[in-house]
């Protein structure tokens, strides 16, 4: 039995002077020092660019490019920032980049469906794949990194097995709408990928911060027993985040597909790493609880414009994984020293 | 003894009742045949040993732990099937927990309204109402200054009995009818103890019940109407307060740790 003496001897005062010198609220500058960070970081890679290839940075069309190529996968980084936040990690996605687009191009190419019954299939195949990962992780309580292995190679089976390990050409002659909606600049001059990206990015947005939804995904990530005793659906909430992910991926490869003219059978390889490095680059926490859309957005274009840019630079090729690793690493290990620091100010400042 | 549940002066239904209620864990029993009754303006203590239900038993009334076939559970007279945490808290149940609850990472505001968060009518969450709201509680009934915690302070940066003021604050918030405190004074400092024991006054004084557990009889017997003693994850003993004085009683708790039974 613990006396009421005993607990007075490890005193922690709520009321008196204490308190006084901790008045401020928390900083504009501490409440979004992550993304403000990113921002930053972006800022400084640019004026690097621009420092080494003048000529290039100054062209608008390395900028368009940027601006076509980096949603192909910056759409599934907002959607994975939710993921990450519930404290899971989703590998499947290349695969249902796959999947999604088969189901497109066989139900149009063999069942002869119009498109748009080919693109709700589509989306519909893509929910189904963020259904099963969402209940095997929440549900089963299976690791996540385990069970989307798993998947990963289960989807892409699948599409290999459907597909017969052929691809289908997607011209704008056969696909008018589908290159209107995905490919052709809006009005002729904005890149309609970017203009994706930029929409999905405020509803996203909307969707983490203002929502029941989005403040229950901070609460599952941070302490999924706290949210499950005041009355939290942890599977429903994280199965929901996985749909999602399910859901842009199949819009992913989509845009991938048609940006190429043709869908190849191995859509998504190689997306994987750029994706995931987006995610915690823009300051989401692998420990889950903590992260933001605005990070993920701004992360994904200098993720985008790295191995664009050095190309255009006129650097040779074989330094972009170089300079991946450096933007990532110097990135990250800022931003843990940044937080620490935070976390003790705040703990140390009263 | 066991039987025994007159003494309370309100003789109306009880707001919560557990009729044969058990618990098991694969090969764990940890709550068998219990019941438990808390009827409006009282205050229940429930005492017992680490390891005799009390949490389980918590986590019952509170729909987290679903019974085993058998138990029932009736919430003002009726039997309340498919009974979860979020509708126990509709009902209004509030729970501070032994384990506080709280989302460390996260600011004071959105633990406030954790799992019950109000939405504008376009169905998106009402932050601004969350954040003032916040900051008024803190002031009005967390004792803070309202210029010392700001609601956007993340919960991780405040003491211990901080913590349990937002807790506390959070279950009170909701107009409850039945509050439950799971072990709501350990690592407390004395101030802080003493403020908790005067809250859980307060709540019988607004005309609303509680469950108090506790393994420290000194804070639990000064507050309570009746005593349900737990053991080994039966009721082994039930007192009204006027009918057993604390020595009595301790007496009788060393006596059910040592032997199982209150009796000599």
């Amino acid at each position: 039995m613990t006396s009421p003496v005993e607990s007075a001897r490890k005193p922690m005062e709520s009321a008196g002077s204490t308190l006084d010198n901790r008045a401020a609220p928390p900083s504009f500058l501490r409440r979004h020092g992550q993304q403000l960070g990113i921002i930053a970081v972006g800022i400084a890679m640019w004026l690097a660019f621009v420092v080494a290839a003048p000529r290039v940075f100054t062209d608008i069309d390395i900028y368009r490019a940027f601006a076509e190529t980096t949603p192909l996968f910056g759409i599934i980084v907002l959607a994975l920032t939710f993921v990450v936040i519930t404290g899971e990690m989703d590998l499947s996605f290349p695969s249902i980049m796959a999947l999604g687009t088969a189901i497109f191009a066989l139900s149009v190419t063999q069942l002869h469906l119009p498109w748009y019954f080919g693109l709700t299939l589509a989306f519909v195949t893509g929910a189904a794949c963020g259904w099963l990962n969402g209940t095997l992780v929440a549900l089963f309580n299976i690791p996540s990194l385990v069970i989307t292995i798993g998947t990963q190679f289960l989807f892409r089976g699948l599409e290999l097995v459907l597909m017969s390990g052929t691809g289908v050409p997607l011209t704008r002659e056969l696909y008018p709408e589908l290159h209107m909606l995905l490919r052709e600049p809006l009005f002729g001059i904005f890149p309609i990928q970017t203009t994706w990206m930029v929409g999905l990015g405020i509803i996203f947005w909307v969707l983490l911060n203002r929502t029941r939804f989005g403040a229950h995904i901070f609460l599952v990530g941070d302490n999924p027993t706290s949210a499950r005793l005041m009355g939290v659906n942890v599977v429903s909430v994280k199965t929901r985040a996985f749909i999602l992910v399910g859901m842009t991926s199949v819009l992913a490869g989509l845009m991938t597909s048609i940006y190429g003219y043709y869908f190849w059978p191995t859509t998504g390889e190689g997306y994987l790493l750029n994706t995931i490095a987006s995610v915690f680059l823009g300051g989401t926490s692998v420990f889950g609880g903590t992260g933001s859309i605005v990070g993920s957005f701004v992360a994904a274009y200098i993720i985008g414009a790295i191995n664009a840019g050095i190309v255009s630079a006129g650097i040779n090729a074989f330094y972009t994984q170089l300079a991946f690793g450096l933007v990532i690493v110097i990135s990250v290990v800022l931003q843990t020293f940044i937080e620490r620091r935070v976390r003790r100010q705040s703990l140390t400042g009263r | 003894m066991l039987d025994k549940t007159s003494g309370n002066p309100d003789t109306s239904e009880p707001v919560i009742e557990l009729r044969n209620v058990s618990k098991t864990f694969g090969e764990v029993r940890a709550l068998t045949s219990v019941d438990f009754k808390v009827y409006p303006r009282e205050i229940v203590g429930l005492l017992g040993d680490n390891g005799a239900g009390k949490s389980t038993l918590v986590k019952a009334i509170m729909g987290y732990f679903r019974p085993d076939p058998g138990g029932e559970i009736f919430f003002n007279g009726k039997l309340i099937e498919d009974w979860t945490v979020a509708r126990a808290r509709k009902l209004g149940i509030e729970t501070i927990y032994q384990e506080r609850a709280l989302a460390e990472k996260q600011p004071i505001w959105r633990n406030l309204f954790m799992g019950r968060e109000p939405c504008n009518r376009w169905g998106l969450l009402d932050v601004a109402t969350m954040r003032s709201e916040a900051a008024r509680l803190m002031s009005q009934h967390m004792g803070f200054t309202s210029a010392a915690v700001h609601p956007d302070n993340i919960v991780m940066t405040m003491s211990g009995g901080e913590k349990q003021g937002v807790a506390i604050t959070r279950a009170l918030y909701f107009d409850a009818q039945l509050v439950i405190l799971d072990e709501p004074t350990v690592g407390l400092s004395l101030t802080e103890t003493r403020k908790t024991l005067d809250f859980i006054s307060s709540i019988k004084t607004a005309g609303k019940s509680a469950i108090f557990i506790d393994h420290n009889i000194f804070h639990v017997y000064p507050v309570v109407d009746r005593l349900y003693v737990l053991d080994r994850g039966k009721i082994a003993g039930l007192y009204d307060k006027s009918d057993i004085s604390m020595d009595d009683l301790i007496d009788r708790l060393y006596r059910v740790a040592r032997t199982g039974s209150l009796e000599e």
